[in-house]
């Protein structure tokens, strides 16, 4: 097992050594989000903001504005809901280089409730010009994504969930990643699985499951949400005959509708299920008992990919 | 400290008056726009860039360059006719103001427009923003100085409070902020929408040093410019008294006028009244 949050805090350490104008700011939340890390090594390129997430934002605008590589953390719920008139003005729309960094992203925050639980956060960032939306799956696709965060320029959205997850991938298999290009993890013939994030591991799970039941899946990680993969979209639903995207989001406006929006503007046939939070708050609760109620474990993508290919 | 003569002081009035001619030209020819507050800011504007802050339009993006960021973006029009006076861009792109295919957006865009350094029109966000830009000073041990001035309807929103609370706590001393303070918002007197009295007692309790003048005279402006840049280990707020719509009558304290426009006869009477004012200016030099 890993943890994105700490792969972050590391990488975040490695890369101020990397890059003297990289500061980090935070929302009292630096223990959960682990920037942390950060601020005891760089204590003068750290910025404790409090609680006050849109002075956070536009001021690591301004901080950006003179040269620096800006990234902001705290929890996505309060990340883009509580700076998202921040985040439009003076990032996306003045196209500064901050990064933000949220943690606790989906249901999985689990006890806390939902109103901690941020199932929104993907749909309100890619809607916004300019900017580039994340969902890293485990700790080492986080490292990497850190670093090109850093190394790209321009405002960037990622976000992690709270929980330990799997470690899918070793070092190797992350050094080619680029921002904008799913990776196939998994390939098959009969049934496409998109996910991202903390899904991604869950959709793995399933084609295991359904390879054993002759059903071969490819598995995508599409770990970059905006600018979308749509070639290997369009190919994959050229390749198999059906697609089922999966996300700790809702199926509004995330990764799921996104890629509806691709299939259906390319008048692509193909039996089609977005899987996610079906437009509702949760509650408290167990991570996986949460996951399982609201249908985003491995079983449910295997119900659902054998419903698809029934029909 | 600076010491203006009283010639240097009549220049500025002057320059000021020019502004004012240009704000109303442009928001008559762009036929919208926010005649009211740009006029009120008008005198700490040209104060700041024509006498006071460290800038250069041939390098609008030098480093060491000191900072004026519009947080109440809707005075756009003061902001760009004293950048365009300043040849930061022609003088033509004014009367291109809020026009399709043309620089000058409705509000401040710092991609857009040299010499603009925030993207403000949404309100509450610039002082956060200069306190990014006074953090980055420190950081880079530059000297610049970051000014930032705010509507005192915007003072509403509550960003500004935790910006006030930011710098205050990082003892941004490179920081000054300004209120143009005209007692006027939208939907009236801004102590009826929503009380902002006392002003002065609330940024001295956030842990600013306060000053208060008269924000349409320029001598007054600079010296306290002088002193909230010498003024260390906390940040200063110059409280501007002004008026809005200050230099033509009709629209001095005139509400009506905060988003509209003049007209073409309110436009002609506007600049007769800004010509009477130079050559009194001028006769007196």
């Amino acid at each position: 097992m890993g943890n994105p949050r700490n792969a972050y805090g590391e990488k975040l350490v490695e890369l101020g050594a990397r890059y003297p104008n990289l500061v980090v700011l935070d929302a009292d939340l630096s223990k959960s989000t682990k920037t942390i890390l950060f601020a005891k090594k760089y204590p003068n390129r750290f910025f404790e903001m409090g609680v006050a997430e849109a002075n956070m934002m536009s001021t690591a605008a301004g901080l950006a504005s003179c040269g620096k590589i800006a990234f902001v953390s705290t929890f996505a719920v309060f990340a883009t809901g509580r700076a998202y008139d921040q985040i439009r003005m003076d990032l996306a729309y003045s196209q500064v280089n901050v990064k933000i960094f949220a943690t606790h992203g989906g249901i999985s925050v689990g006890k806390d409730g939902a109103s901690h639980q941020m199932i929104e956060d993907l749909a309100l960032m890619r809607v916004l010009p300019n900017m580039t939306v994340l969902a890293p799956s485990d700790a080492t696709q986080t490292e990497k994504i850190v670093e090109l965060m850093a190394e790209h320029k321009g405002p960037m959205y990622a976000r992690v969930g709270r929980a330990d997850v799997p470690v899918i991938y070793d070092r190797s298999y992350v050094e080619t990643l680029e921002i904008g290009r799913g990776m196939i993890v998994e390939d098959g013939d009969d049934a496409t699985i998109i996910a991202c994030g903390t899904m991604v591991d869950a959709a793995l799970d399933a084609h295991k499951i359904l390879l054993k039941e002759g059903i071969s899946t490819r598995v995508i990680d599409m770990h970059t949400i905006k600018p979308l993969d749509e070639k290997l979209i369009l190919r994959s639903s050229r390749k198999t005959n059906a697609i089922v995207t999966i996300e700790e989001h809702s199926i509004i406006g995330g990764l799921g509708a996104a890629v509806a929006e691709v299939l259906a503007e390319n008048s692509a046939s193909i039996r089609f299920k977005r899987m996610g939070i079906e437009d509702k708050f949760c509650e408290s609760g167990d991570p996986k008992d949460l996951l399982e109620k609201y249908g985003l474990t491995a079983k449910h993508v295997v119900r659902q990919v054998k419903k698809l290919l029934k029909n | 400290m600076a010491y203006y003569t009283e010639k240097q002081i009549k220049e500025l009035e002057l320059l000021a008056v020019k502004i004012r001619k240009y704000i109303i030209e442009m928001l008559y020819r762009a036929a919208s726009g926010h005649p009211g507050g740009s006029l009120s800011a008008v005198d700490a504007i040209v104060a700041l860039y024509f006498a006071h802050m460290r800038h250069n339009p041939k390098n609008p993006d030098d480093p060491d360059r000191d900072r004026f960021i519009l947080s109440k973006g809707h005075a756009a029009p003061a902001l760009y006719a004293v950048l365009a006076e300043l040849g930061y861009f022609p003088i033509e792109e004014l009367y291109h103001l809020r026009e399709i295919n043309h620089m000058l957006q409705g509000h401040p865009v710092s991609l857009y427009t040299p010499g603009v350094e925030a993207s403000t029109g949404s309100l509450g966000h610039g002082l956060s923003f200069g306190n990014g830009v006074a953090l980055a000073g420190k950081l880079d041990g530059k000297s610049y100085h970051v000014y930032v001035m705010l509507g005192d309807g915007e003072l509403d929103e509550g960003q500004v409070w935790e910006a006030a609370a930011a710098a205050a706590h990082y003892r941004l001393d490179n920081m000054t902020a300004m209120v143009d303070r005209n007692y006027l918002q939208i939907d009236g007197n801004t102590e009826e929408v929503m009380r902002l009295e006392s002003l002065r007692e609330k940024w001295q309790a956030f842990g600013w040093y306060v000053i208060e003048v008269d924000g349409h005279d320029i001598a007054e402006i600079l010296k306290a410019l002088d002193e909230a840049d010498h003024k260390e280990n906390m940040p200063s707020i110059i409280i501007l008294n002004t008026v809005k719509g200050k230099g033509v009558s009709f629209m001095e304290n005139n509400v009506d006028f905060h988003g509209v426009p003049p007209n073409e006869m309110e436009r002609n009477l506007a600049l007769e009244e800004l010509d009477m004012l130079q050559k009194k200016l001028e006769a007196s030099m």
